[in-house]
């Protein structure tokens, strides 16, 4: 009887450790990426950030879940009791589901799902329920309008973005994200060179999809003060923030795998030797990038005034030479390919990850009819002419055997010709906008 | 052991289910909703049968249900809205502007 | 009881457990929350049954879409005065048995002709890999249906937006 049960719990043993790591690290990973946030936006504006709780700020995110947690949970009046407590729930369960189906390296997958893909979709999609049923559940008409508003937007950009992958699947064959990785690898090239349009439409629909700038207009402060999030304080907002962040990780990591390789190295597929030294040696990549990261985090060591912060700073040191042992050791170990996989993912995310925060404080705020107007007028056309254009330069290099590049060349200059026109005069403007054309100018 | 009718008897569960729902409540939203209960109770069945006879057949079948299932809301939904544009109910037994 | 059997019966409890909750709630928005449980839980009976495509088309397109469809519109014909009468009609009672009598009529159809069919035991051959099946057969066998569905989300949504305009 032992035995039987523990042959049948077999396969779930190592599944259910990855899911407990994930769902432990994440809150924490998520409170640091706010606070890299706080910093990039702070240096982008030429000031500081968060520089008193801990050295340099970086026991802040401590400081704020504890804030959190202690708040008082103010509940609404009138407010729905069932579906006020179920709202933050939902977004952060779909958030957090989505983490099942995520590569995170060649052996750190919870579940590869044939159809793996698609349910990442799927759960992203019922993440709106959180944000409808919030907004709803706080008896506010303003927390309804920016509840309907960003759901609207949600629904509107969930198409394009589908589509984007899709024209990136053609090229991989598959809907299981692991054989989307290991196709890239056996032709070669990333799907970022040979589809660059889908990935610049997929980075854009995600961008509203998660509801960052410049998309974010439902709960932008001085719009509908926090949109559905009005209501929402305390542990119940954290849950809520958590869940938005989940997301844009969720996010990278799709746009990740498909078109940025996933956890290969740069160059991973070439097997020849340049200059007498093969491309494998590009695998001491990682120990050279966590000792220049030491070198450099020595150098500002030296510089600091404050003992405290020097302290810290030579234990960062201390981190990245151990990371930079550990890289070294891996290299000769079996486990080299799982260490090292999983260096390249988090790297490649933490890229995107940073594109989406240069995004924030760089793009003025859309408005909402122009968001829907760019969802539906441009994104969605631009979207099925670029995959009809992928699915042809396919065609012709498969069948009809032509050079990859010049059915890549032919595929992408087509579809950038077509959002020319589309983004042009040609294409008529929206009602609403002639309409304040019309107030502006007409006199 | 799973036989198929284990999931005969759960589909006539939920169709039932969607029945009483279709025929008891006055409000039209939650019929129609009822009726998605009862789609969904066909589906299940579909399903494992196709599941049975190891063809994909049925579960074809049961995409193009839920295709038919969408435009049915979509269309009943906006029926809906237009009605109570005009009578401000929703419900079944104050739509009565045929009776004489 | 192996897992096959636990994950089906915890998945039917919950659909049917879901369902009669739901058509018992006084606000429909609850109705609403309920009937996406019960989507969920049918989802995962399609998961069960190896059913991968079609546990995430139904959750894309029934749970992400209909119901999204749903909430909108009650939220939108939402009257306050509403929860507070009669929920049930005055026919309730006699629709309830009728409909008792239609399960019950089924259910002894099921229970007398269980050994009509010779149903082979569950096979698991040939249905892997599953959405490129789907695909096959959606875009060989079944390319009419698949064209004429299209249409009908076309006139469907023409429809739509038809009727819930304000001014034709």
């Amino acid at each position: 009887m032992n035995a039987r049960i523990l042959e049948e719990i077999q396969p779930f043993i190592l599944p259910v450790i990855y899911a407990v790591v994930i769902v432990a690290v994440l809150p924490l990973l998520a409170g640091y990426i706010v606070l890299l946030e706080r910093k990039v936006m702070a240096h982008m504006q030429a000031r500081m950030g968060p520089m008193r709780v801990g050295p340099h700020g970086l026991l802040q995110p401590i400081a704020d879940a504890v804030k959190l947690l202690l708040k008082e949970d103010i509940i609404p009046d009138k407010a729905d009791k069932l579906l006020f407590w179920l709202a933050p729930l939902a977004s952060v369960t779909m958030a957090l589901l989505a983490y099942a189906a995520l590569p995170l390296g060649p052996t750190f997958q919870i579940a590869d799902l044939d159809v793996g893909l698609l349910f990442i979709l799927a759960v992203s999609s019922l993440g709106i329920y959180g944000i409808v049923l919030g907004g709803w559940a706080s008896n506010s008409h303003y927390s309804l309008l920016g509840a309907l508003r960003s759901a609207a937007q949600l629904v509107s950009y969930e198409t394009a973005a589908g589509l984007a992958l899709v024209s990136a699947l053609l090229l991989g064959g598959s809907l299981s994200m692991k054989a989307l990785v290991e196709a890239q690898d056996q032709v070669g090239v990333w799907f970022i060179f040979l589809v660059p349009i889908s990935f610049f439409i997929y980075m854009v629909a995600s961008i509203a999809e998660t509801n960052r700038a410049p998309f974010d207009l439902p709960e932008a402060e001085s719009e509908l003060v926090a949109g559905y999030m009005t209501e929402y304080s305390g542990f119940r907002w954290s849950l809520y923030f958590l869940a938005e962040y989940a997301n844009m990780i969720v996010v990278s990591g799709i746009a990740t795998t498909l078109f940025l390789g996933g956890w290969l190295r740069p160059l991973a597929s070439f097997h020849q030797h340049l200059f007498g030294m093969p491309f494998e040696a590009l695998d001491i990549l990682p120990v050279l990038i966590f000792f220049g990261l030491a070198a450099w985090c020595a150098k500002l060591a030296l510089r600091q005034a404050v003992p405290v912060q020097k302290f810290v700073m030579f234990l960062f040191v201390g981190l990245f030479v151990v990371l930079a042992a550990a890289m070294a050791w891996s290299l000769t170990s079996p486990l080299m390919a799982g260490i090292h996989g999983g260096f390249w993912f988090i790297v490649k995310v933490l890229v995107y990850l940073y594109g989406f925060l240069w995004f924030r404080f760089t793009f003025p705020r859309y408005r909402f009819d122009q968001l829907m107007k760019l969802g539906w007028q441009f994104l969605i056309p631009l979207a099925l002419v670029n995959l009809l254009m992928v699915a042809i330069g396919l065609l012709l290099h498969q069948q009809f055997g032509w050079w990859l590049l010049w059915s890549v060349i032919l595929a992408n200059g087509l579809t950038l010709v077509f959002a020319a026109w589309l983004g042009s005069d040609s294409a008529k403007p929206s009602s609403t906008e002639a309409a304040v054309a019309g107030v502006g100018g007409g006199k | 052991m799973l036989t198929p009718s284990h999931y005969l008897y759960l589909s006539l569960a939920l169709f039932t289910i969607g029945v009483i729902g279709v025929l008891t409540r006055r409000n039209v939203i939650i019929i129609l909703m009822s009726i998605e209960l009862i789609l969904n109770a066909v589906n299940i069945n579909l399903v494992a049968f196709s599941r049975l006879w190891g063809s994909v057949d049925g579960q074809v079948f049961a995409i193009f249900i839920i295709t038919d299932a969408a435009a049915e809301a979509a269309v009943g939904l906006g029926i809906i809205i237009a009605f109570f544009r005009n009578r401000e109910t929703v419900l079944a037994d104050e739509m009565d502007l045929l009776k004489w | 009881m192996t897992f096959d059997t636990i994950i089906f019966y915890f998945f039917a409890a919950f659909a049917v457990v879901s369902a009669i909750v739901m058509i018992t709630r006084r606000s429909a928005v609850h109705s609403a929350v309920f009937l996406i449980t019960t989507l969920l839980a049918t989802a995962g009976i399609f998961l069960q049954l190896e059913a991968e495509f079609l546990f995430v088309v139904q959750i894309i397109l029934y749970v992400g879409g209909i119901m999204v469809l749903f909430l909108f519109v009650i939220m939108l014909v939402n009257l306050d005065v509403a929860v507070r009468q009669i929920q049930f009609s005055r026919q309730a009672w006699v629709g309830a048995v009728l409909a008792i009598a239609l399960g019950a009529q089924v259910l002894m159809a099921f229970r007398l002709g269980s050994g009509a069919f010779n149903l082979p035991a569950a096979s698991t051959r040939a249905m892997q890999p599953n959405a490129e099946q789907i695909g096959a057969a959606l875009f060989q066998r079944y390319m009419l249906p698949f064209e004429i569905a299209s249409i009908l989300l076309l006139v469907a949504m023409i429809g739509a937006v038809v009727m819930a305009k304000r001014k034709i």
